[in-house]
């Protein structure tokens, strides 16, 4: 019993050293087609993302960083940055992630902040889980370009 | 009769914890910039991770420029034991965390509990558990002391303190198997404890660090609700009573960063010459 357990235990091992290995988006190739679906389409994404901007403005953790943006362009920009990360049929056209935060000191927590304005916005539109984990595995690696090192 | 206060003592002490708990609770001011889930719970030793088994993760929900506290307990029951702890975890922006439990283990057929107390430090080394290609990976010790050595000391162990260390690392992938989010872990730990600390530390078969390896595989169904399986590989120190590795099966409510409840099933072999122990688990704990 003991000995099959240590099995168990070690077969865990290479499972894991593997998992480390593979970034999320080559878990599932060929999911994000469908994404965009799961999203709402554009239509769907546009809605979310309006409630999104809407949290960033409410939480303090994130307003002052907002207060003062171009709303409008904001919200076309992330529309057009999900959409395309979804495999819609839109391109973002704007800057890297890296540009747009230079020079703004962001921390982890303020981008915790964002992530949780995104999925309450999803929540709030009934987008499933499934789906809202794909779109954040596909922005999780925008991490390092953002939050100040 | 004897039994009936036993049980009724115990139920005392989880009360007692669980109003502790609603004290702390009142208490304001709270870190909440991490991201829901990935402060963990904090297993029987106290440490960040779950009911058995420390994961890389620091406990509360401090961010990286908070300072974060959790406070903790639990009860399990067993065939011829209960197990009960109450404890802390104090998180400096979520690079160290300091905890702190109390173990009371009780002994169905005697009248006498062994208590043992945890005094423990995790430092995050490097590697975010959510955002990094690399898993987190932290450092941590656990000093360990027993009140109660008796019974430990009738058995053969050496000593009654302890520390072990451990490397543990953890990884989460949001978009894991089924779309949902998947976390990993894995550790090693460096010890002398018998049956991590409740039947002291050292016996008279050796008295040698032994390195032994734990694990975890967890999965959330959504932000609240995570269920998983932890292993604990155990060595033997004591030739009059053998021990086995730990195993427990466990599903955590989230409702909130303030609050979760875990309940778990745990498989923990021998203990002290009662064969094939098993019981069942349940954890509060607050966090702000």
């Amino acid at each position: 019993m003991a000995k099959l357990r240590t099995i168990l235990l070690f077969s865990l091992l290479p499972l894991f050293m593997v998992a480390c290995q593979s970034t999320p988006s080559n878990l599932h190739t060929g999911s994000s087609t469908n994404l965009f679906a799961q999203l709402g389409e554009e239509q769907g994404i546009s809605r979310f993302v309006e409630d999104m901007i809407n949290n960033l403005l409410v939480d303090k953790r994130t307003k002052l960083h907002f207060e003062e943006a171009n709303l409008d362009n904001l919200f076309d920009q992330l529309v057009a940055q999900f959409c395309g990360l979804a495999g819609g049929p839109c391109q973002y056209g704007g800057s890297s992630m890296k540009e747009v935060h230079r020079g703004i000191p962001i921390s982890s927590g303020q981008f915790n902040a964002l992530v949780e304005a995104l999925t309450q916005a999803m929540d709030d539109n009934n987008v499933p889980v499934g789906a809202q984990n794909q779109l954040l595995a596909l922005l999780a690696p925008m991490h390092v370009d953002i939050v100040s090192q | 009769m004897e039994n009936q206060k036993k049980a009724a003592r115990h139920k005392y002490r989880f009360i007692n914890g669980v109003h502790a708990l609603m004290i702390f609770f009142s208490a304001s001011s709270y870190a909440n910039d991490k991201l829901i889930g990935t402060a963990a719970v904090n297993q029987i030793e106290g440490s960040a991770g779950g009911g058995l088994v420390p994961w890389a993760v620091l406990s509360g929900y401090a961010s990286d420029d908070e300072w974060g506290t959790s406070v903790f307990t639990s009860d399990s029951k067993f065939d011829d034991y209960s197990l009960n702890t109450i404890g802390f975890a104090v998180n400096y922006h979520d690079r160290l965390e300091l905890s702190y439990s109390r173990m009371t283990f009780g002994i169905n057929a005697g009248a006498k509990d062994i208590r043992v107390n945890v005094a423990g430090a995790k430092v995050r080394l490097f590697g975010d558990v959510v955002f990094t290609d690399i898993p987190q990976v932290s450092l941590g010790i656990q000093y360990k002391t027993l009140i109660d050595f008796a019974i430990p000391s009738s058995v053969g162990a050496k000593d009654d303190s302890g520390t072990d260390v451990y490397l543990t690392a953890s990884k989460v992938w949001l978009d894991g198997i089924a779309h949902r989010t998947v976390l990993l872990d894995l550790n090693a730990r460096l010890s002398k404890a018998n049956q991590v600390g409740i039947l002291g530390f050292g016996g008279d078969e050796d008295d040698n660090y032994d390195l032994s390896f734990e694990g975890a595989a967890g999965i959330f169904f959504n932000r609240h609700w995570l269920t998983g399986v932890e292993y604990r590989q155990k060595s033997d120190h004591l030739s009059a009573v053998k021990e086995n590795d730990w195993l427990d099966v466990f599903v955590t409510y989230l409702p909130n960063k303030s609050l979760s409840v875990t309940a778990a099933y745990l498989s923990l072999g021998d203990i002290a010459g009662e064969a094939d122990q098993t019981g069942y688990y349940i954890s509060l704990q607050g966090a702000f």
